[in-house]
Order: structure tokens, then C-alpha cells, then sequence
């Protein structure tokens, strides 16, 4: 699994793939903290992650897309699926070198944070519960996309998945409401927006927490099953 | 070593292998021939555990592949028919990778880098991007992926498709030489390699075995009668009446003229009757010297070529 961390953080960082996402995510965050300041520092944690994550809507599809779609592309599936590995284990070297180049983009845009710092006084405990949240977050999102690179060789179909996918699972609680009943009601629990939002208005639930770890590790079992299930069909 | 039993892979409806069955023993290099689309490819990835067969056992050293994948896997070394490597890795790193992937323990590591790259004679281009290799060059990069953590099963996919001739030379040497200590298993579409590296031949067509034997056995066993070429100086119709004539001879064909009078042919005769001295001394007493006589082999390309066209005219 180390090696396979290693490898797929190497690739990021070998590639512009990496630079040029972070950069991107700077760039944009930058262009909303400045926009938020105006609406004073009481709000801006909240408002502040809020758009980080709508962000992250864009860029983790084109983070994870190449993950598995690029390894069966160029052939190369074949040397990890034939070494003494379980397959468990190599999924999760994906998912981890993916969550570790999302977090050193959460890590840069602490920036901004800081600079609040250094001119006022930010609420602390809610910085730290939307950042918190915004992070278990990026893992569901992550292992969605990840999932989805497994489903095709294909990188741009594999975004396009994912970003779909991604898209549906937010808008559960909009949906919800929309179609109310006890339909509504499932929906709106089982929305992850929903969860996340509790997190930025400074609320840490452990059950909150267990939820959106399960919603990953859901997503990493579900791409393990993809995979062995491919071995069964494919030539 | 490698025992495959009543192995069947489906595709839809489609039968990609169909009941094969066969065993290698340890230390063997055995040939996988056929044309393509045979199934070699598809009996190499069931044997690695890269895909699964619809039904039959794979059992490599007394492992199951589905049983105990990761056993299997420890012993093998594969070389698809694509080599599997990373293009923006060089090659010391992606070798490094595979020794991580096959859990080799670092201390031994760094001698065996050495040696494998030494003996596929990639020490050079160590530090070069596996972008920027030419095929020959990737190909021994996968060969030495193969070989990392000294697997005691090699199988290699056409282990020499788009090498230029010297290269080929090159790699048929290593396998020969691998062969010393590890088992391996190859496939191939070209005859000579097959007849020139093999112990052992398997000869498969339509996803079914259709011959397993040494080269030489198979060259044997499958010609009913032996046959030569042999030219004579004399006018075609009266040596062809009489070879025709000699005890044994089964056929004569004309198969080229050389200048005034001298002709050659093709005669078939018994096998079990050595026809060439009748020959010479019949067409002695005619006053038509031999110029030339000489035994022909079937050559594997023939069987081959005999084998899966008859498989071919009995599915028709």
C-alpha cells in the first residue's frame, strides 16, 4: 500500500495534474475570501468553506479521474492485480495519495485563515469544525471519485461520472425537500450536505463523523467489488 | 510446478479456452504456439490470477488461484503481452516500485536491481524515463519487471513481438538462460523461437489444445512418410516414371527445372522403408545421375500450419 501511495502521489506531482489544480483552487479561493471579508469576519468561516467545498465539487472529479482509468488505459493494472497485493490494499493506496494532495490544497488555503489572524479575531472552534468538516467531506468525494475512475478507462468519462455523481449526492437534501414526504425525510438524512453543514456552524457529532466515514468506506468497497467483478468478466 | 486442469473461459457465448488442460514441471520452458487469438493470452492472465476462468483449477506449486491468490502470485513473474510500466517513472524507480509490490526485503534488494538490470542489460538507461525507451528497450524493462524478487514461474506474453532481429537473438538467449533456474512458460506465434527456446510444445487453436510435445517428437510423429528433394539430370517424364516405380514410393512431383536437363522432385514415400538407396541405384542402371538428394523434415511451420488448418476444416 506504501508503494502504491508513493507511486500515485509521485504521478500527481510528476504531471501538472497536481500544480495546476492547487494552483486553480487558490486562485478561485483567493478571489472568495476576498469577497467574504466584506460580509464581516463573524460569518467568514462558514461562508469561506462553504464555496471551498462547492469548489471541490470541480476539482476532486479531475483529481481522482486518472486514478484506476489510466492504469488500465496504459496496461498497467495488470502488474498490480498480479502481484501479491490485496486488492483492498490497492485501493486504498489510490484513495490515500488522492486524500493526500487534497490535503495539502486544504493545507495552502490556510492561508487565508492566517491572514484573519494576524488583522482580527476569527472564532477558533468554528475554524477548526469547518475545516474538520470540510476534509471528511473531501474523503467522501474523494472515494465517489475514485469509484467512478474505476468504472471506465476513460479519464474525461471518469470526471464526468464523478462529477454527476458528486452532484446528485449534494443536492439529496434539495431533492428531499422538494418531493417531501417520508421520501423527503430519507433523503434529507441520508444527505451528506446535511451533515457537513453541522460542521460549519461549529457542531462536531461524532455521529456526524462515523457517517461520512461511512459513506467513504462504502465507496472504497463498492470500487474493490468493481474491480474483482471485472476480473470475471474481461479479457 | 503449474498444473491446469479442464480450464474454460467464456465470453458470453463465445469460448475463448475450451477444456484445456496441461502441467509443466519445474525447471521447464514450455511453448505456447498458436495463431491469434488462440487463447494464449487468456490462459496466461487465468494462470496470474488477472482474470478468472469460468471453470477449471489453476494450481502453481500446490496453490490454488483462487484459494490462495497471493501464493500464486508470490511465484509468478508475468510479462503481458503489454509490458506493464509507468511511463513517467525511470526505470530504477519503477523497478524499485515493483520490488515494493512484490515485497522483496530491501537488503536484498540492492543486489538483485543489480544483477537483474545487468542481465537484461538495461544498467545504462537506469536513469532515463521509461518515456523516452525505444520498444526494445521497454520490453527488457519489462522482462526485468518479471523477474524482480526471482519468482520461481516466469510467464511471458510474445516476449519478443516488435524486437528488431539482433534483440530477438538477445532475448531467446535470456530465456534460454532463465531457464536454468526458474519455469517458464511462453508464448508465441513464431515457430523457430518456439522450436529454438522449448522443452516442451503446446500447440493451441480455438481456445482448445490441439498437440503437447518436444519439437522434435512433433516433427516425428506427425509425418506418415518421409520425403525428399532430389535432383537428377535427365529427361522430367522418364524419372518421374521411374521413381514412381521404386518399392515405397508413395509420390513424385516436379518441383523445379535447372538449365538443360536437370530437374528436381518431391518424393513421399513409406516411412518405415528406406527408399533412397532403390533410387540411386535404379536410376544408375538408366544412366541418369543423382545430382542431389536430400531428406526434408516436416518443419514445425508445417505441423503447425497442418494441425490448425485441418481444427480449422473439421469446425467448417
Amino acid at each position: 500500500m506504501h508503494a502504491i501511495i508513493k507511486r500515485d502521489l509521485r504521478s500527481y506531482f510528476n504531471s501538472p495534474i497536481a500544480y495546476v489544480l492547487i494552483g486553480l483552487f487558490v486562485c478561485i479561493m483567493s478571489l472568495f475570501f476576498v469577497e467574504s471579508l466584506g460580509e464581516g469576519i463573524a460569518s467568514f468561516s462558514s461562508n469561506f468553506i462553504s464555496s471551498m467545498s462547492y469548489l471541490q465539487l470541480f476539482i476532486v472529479p479531475l483529481l481522482t479521474m486518472r486514478s484506476f482509468a489510466e492504469e488500465k488505459k496504459s496496461g498497467t493494472e495488470v502488474l498490480l492485480l498480479t502481484s501479491p497485493v490485496r486488492l483492498y490494499q490497492v485501493v486504498l493506496g489510490k484513495f490515500f495519495a488522492a486524500t493526500l494532495v487534497f490535503l495539502i490544497m486544504t493545507g495552502v488555503s490556510l492561508v487565508f485563515p492566517l491572514v484573519l489572524l494576524i488583522y482580527g479575531k476569527p472564532d477558533g472552534a468554528t475554524l477548526f469544525s469547518a475545516y474538520l468538516g470540510f476534509l471528511l467531506l473531501g474523503m467522501v468525494f474523494i472515494s465517489v471519485g475514485i469509484f467512478a475512475s474505476s468504472l471506465t478507462e476513460n479519464q474525461i468519462v471518469a470526471a464526468i461520472i464523478s462529477f454527476v455523481s458528486l452532484f446528485m449526492l449534494t443536492s439529496f437534501s434539495f431533492i428531499g425537500s422538494y418531493v417531501g414526504g417520508s421520501f423527503g425525510t430519507l433523503m434529507d438524512k441520508l444527505s451528506i450536505i446535511n451533515r457537513y453543514y453541522e460542521f460549519y456552524y461549529g457542531i462536531i457529532d461524532i455521529t456526524s463523523i462515523i457517517f461520512m466515514l461511512s459513506f467513504t468506506a462504502v465507496f472504497i468497497f463498492l470500487t474493490v467489488r468493481i474491480l474483482e467483478r471485472r476480473r470475471w468478466s474481461q479479457g | 510446478m503449474i498444473e491446469v486442469e479442464n480450464l474454460t473461459k467464456d465470453y458470453g457465448t463465445v469460448k475463448a479456452i475450451d477444456d484445456v488442460s496441461f502441467t509443466v514441471d519445474k525447471g521447464e520452458i514450455v511453448g505456447f504456439l498458436g495463431p491469434n487469438g488462440a487463447g494464449k493470452s487468456t490462459t496466461m492472465n487465468i494462470i496470474t490470477g488477472f482474470i478468472s476462468s469460468t471453470s477449471g483449477t489453476v494450481r502453481v506449486a500446490g496453490y490454488d488461484i483462487l484459494e490462495n491468490p497471493l501464493e500464486v502470485k508470490r511465484r509468478i513473474g508475468y510479462l503481458p503481452e503489454q509490458p506493464p510500466l509507468y511511463p513517467d517513472m525511470t526505470v530504477s524507480e519503477y523497478l524499485d516500485f515493483c520490488s515494493q509490490l512484490k515485497k522483496v526485503p530491501p537488503r536484498e534488494w540492492r543486489s538483485q536491481k543489480r544483477d537483474i538490470m545487468e542481465l537484461v542489460k538495461i544498467t545504462h538507461v537506469s536513469h532515463r524515463l521509461i518515456r523516452n525507451l525505444s520498444k526494445g528497450y521497454r520490453q527488457r524493462v519489462g522482462m526485468a519487471q518479471a523477474l524482480v524478487g526471482s519468482p520461481e514461474v516466469l510467464i511471458l506474453d510474445e516476449p519478443t513481438v516488435g524486437l528488431d532481429p539482433k534483440q530477438i537473438i538477445e532475448i531467446r538467449k535470456l530465456i534460454k538462460a532463465l531457464g536454468k533456474k526458474h519455469t517458464i512458460i511462453l508464448s508465441s506465434h513464431i515457430l523457430p523461437e518456439v522450436s529454438a527456446v522449448c522443452d516442451r510444445v503446446i500447440i493451441i487453436n480455438k481456445g482448445k489444445i490441439v498437440a503437447v510435445d518436444t519439437p522434435e517428437n512433433l516433427s516425428k510423429s506427425l509425418s506418415d512418410f518421409s520425403r525428399f528433394t532430389i535432383t537428377v539430370a535427365g529427361p522430367a517424364d522418364r524419372v518421374k516414371d521411374i521413381l514412381q516405380s521404386v518399392f515405397g514410393v508413395k509420390e513424385v512431383q516436379v518441383s523445379g527445372t535447372h538449365g538443360e536437363d536437370e530437374t528436381s522432385f518431391v518424393v513421399e514415400a513409406d516411412k518405415d522403408i528406406d527408399v533412397r538407396r532403390p533410387i540411386f541405384n535404379k536410376l544408375a542402371s538408366y544412366g541418369f545421375p543423382i545430382l542431389e538428394l536430400r531428406s526434408m523434415n516436416m518443419t514445425l511451420e508445417e505441423i503447425f500450419l497442418q494441425l490448425t488448418t485441418t481444427e480449422a476444416k473439421e469446425v467448417v
